[in-house]
């Protein structure tokens, strides 16, 4: 079984449709970078898919639940899928210690003391295990992406999905985050990433998406796909970037 | 001056009435306009109407006409039984809540929508979101406009003297009454509800230092 199954997938916002028919499936411990355009759809068809938009129509399946049927708990899905964010949202009012430890026990995964051992192990592991009693405000943009990621860690999700977790970030910082991604992706988590680092979608994922004008216009193993791209569209936007 | 230390005793028993009243309105009037403030947000169209009206209809409405309404107007029903005090407190708590309630809610909303998605896509359901993540972090933001309308509410407090509160400002209209020297007793009276303000907002300041995001 596919860990997601996306079906003719559409989304509008008002009359703007964002993402027309989109159809794809991601198994489990596969890479899936996303790449196309800005305005193509790639963070809507994201944000989809814990619905954080709600969808206008298809089918989105976590790990075989459908997440639009209203008797499954979407927050009990979402627990399964780890997000991380372009802006971080790191709770600014918590230190990282306790950005880490707030859904493990307020949720009733983890016993305060079970969830702050866990919380200690992912810093060390995102290198960070010195700042768990700093602010988010007293990281530099690299330090708070980590942080971000082992916070969605804490949860154990299944997925982890990351909507260009490096865009915000200064150039220097964006090796570090990149690190973090990549040793996961070894682990053999499931992800889907939303990026312009066509570096590192080249060299860590599976599978590359190529969208554009709310369609998965191409999608193929990344050396076929910017190697020898086949539709005209993803040959104009790789001609650009690459 | 010796009019002033002899009339301290009855002074004294107002301020404690005026801190009295205060003290429950204040936290039943935040109460109220928190209430109000997630009604007004929620996404059901009649709860938002509701807390609208409500507070449409305070603030477009004196202090003293929602005084009288209460104390006269709700008492003229045989099963209503409020007394002046408890009409007071009821009055500055619903006046003050209709404030609270725009103020609350300004202040949510002022809370970026990144943290609602983050709490959110860890699992965290709607109200845990708000209660963990978006409150804790309104409120700091929130301090400085909530002192104010404590502030005002206080000093709205002096109008119960009105329907006979004998709360600072009533003891003050008795003693004058009695003494015949207004000049001294009302600067006495102004004297005390400014020292009573100032500490509130000095409480405020330390609480908004202590609490500063970092």
């Amino acid at each position: 079984m596919s860990m997601i199954q996306v079906s003719n997938l559409k989304k509008s916002f008002g009359d703007l449709e964002v993402i027309k028919d989109m159809s794809t499936a991601v198994e489990p411990s596969e890479v899936v970078c996303v790449i196309g355009p800005s305005g193509s759809g790639k963070s809507t068809f994201l944000r989809c898919l814990n619905r954080l938009e709600e969808i206008s129509g298809g089918h989105v399946y976590i790990d075989g639940a459908d997440i639009t049927d209203p008797k499954n708990n979407i927050n009990e899905i979402r627990q399964k899928v780890g997000m991380v964010f372009q802006h971080f949202n790191l709770f600014p009012h918590m230190t990282v210690l306790e950005n880490l430890t707030l859904a493990p026990i307020k949720l009733g995964k983890l016993k305060p003391d079970a969830a702050e051992k866990k919380a200690l192990g992912l810093l060390d592991k995102v290198g960070l295990g010195a700042k768990a009693k700093s602010y988010p405000g007293e990281l530099s943009g690299g330090q708070k992406q980590r942080v971000a990621i082992a916070r969605s860690l804490a949860m154990d999700p299944k997925v982890m999905l990351f909507d260009e977790p490096t865009s915000a970030l200064d150039p220097e910082m964006v090796g570090d985050v990149l690190g973090v991604m990549k040793d996961l992706a070894k682990e053999g988590m499931t992800m889907i990433v939303v990026t312009h680092e066509m570096g590192f979608a080249a060299e860590v994922a599976d599978r590359v998406l190529f969208i554009d004008g709310g369609y998965i216009v191409e999608e193929n193993i990344p050396n076929e796909l910017f190697g020898n791209p086949q539709h005209e569209r993803t040959k104009a936007f790789l001609s650009k970037v690459l | 001056m010796d009019t002033i230390i002899e009339s301290l005793p009855m002074l004294w028993e107002g301020l404690k009435m005026t801190l009295y009243i205060f003290a429950i309105a204040i936290v039943l009037g935040f109460l109220i306009g928190l209430i109000m403030a997630l009604l007004r947000l929620a996404p059901f169209k009649v709860l938002n109407w509701i807390a609208k009206i409500f507070i449409d209809a305070i603030r477009g409405t004196p202090f003293i006409v929602q005084l009288f309404f209460i104390y006269f107007g709700l008492n003229s029903f045989s099963w209503v039984s409020l007394d002046n005090v408890w009409a007071g407190i009821v009055t500055v708590a619903i006046n003050a809540g209709a404030y609270f309630a725009e103020i609350i809610r300004a202040g949510i909303q002022s809370i970026d929508k990144g943290q609602t998605e983050a709490a959110r896509s860890l699992g965290l359901n709607q109200s845990q979101n708000m209660r963990y993540i978006i409150l804790p972090q309104a409120f700091r933001r929130m301090l400085p406009t909530i002192t104010n309308q404590a502030i005002i509410s206080l000093k709205d407090t002096s109008l119960l003297s009105i329907i006979g509160v004998a709360d600072l400002t009533q003891r003050g209209r008795v003693i004058v009454s009695a003494t015949f020297e207004p000049f001294t007793i009302y600067l006495a009276l102004g004297v005390m509800y400014f020292i009573i303000i100032y500490l509130l907002s000095l409480l405020s300041s330390y609480l908004e230092r202590r609490f500063v995001l970092r």
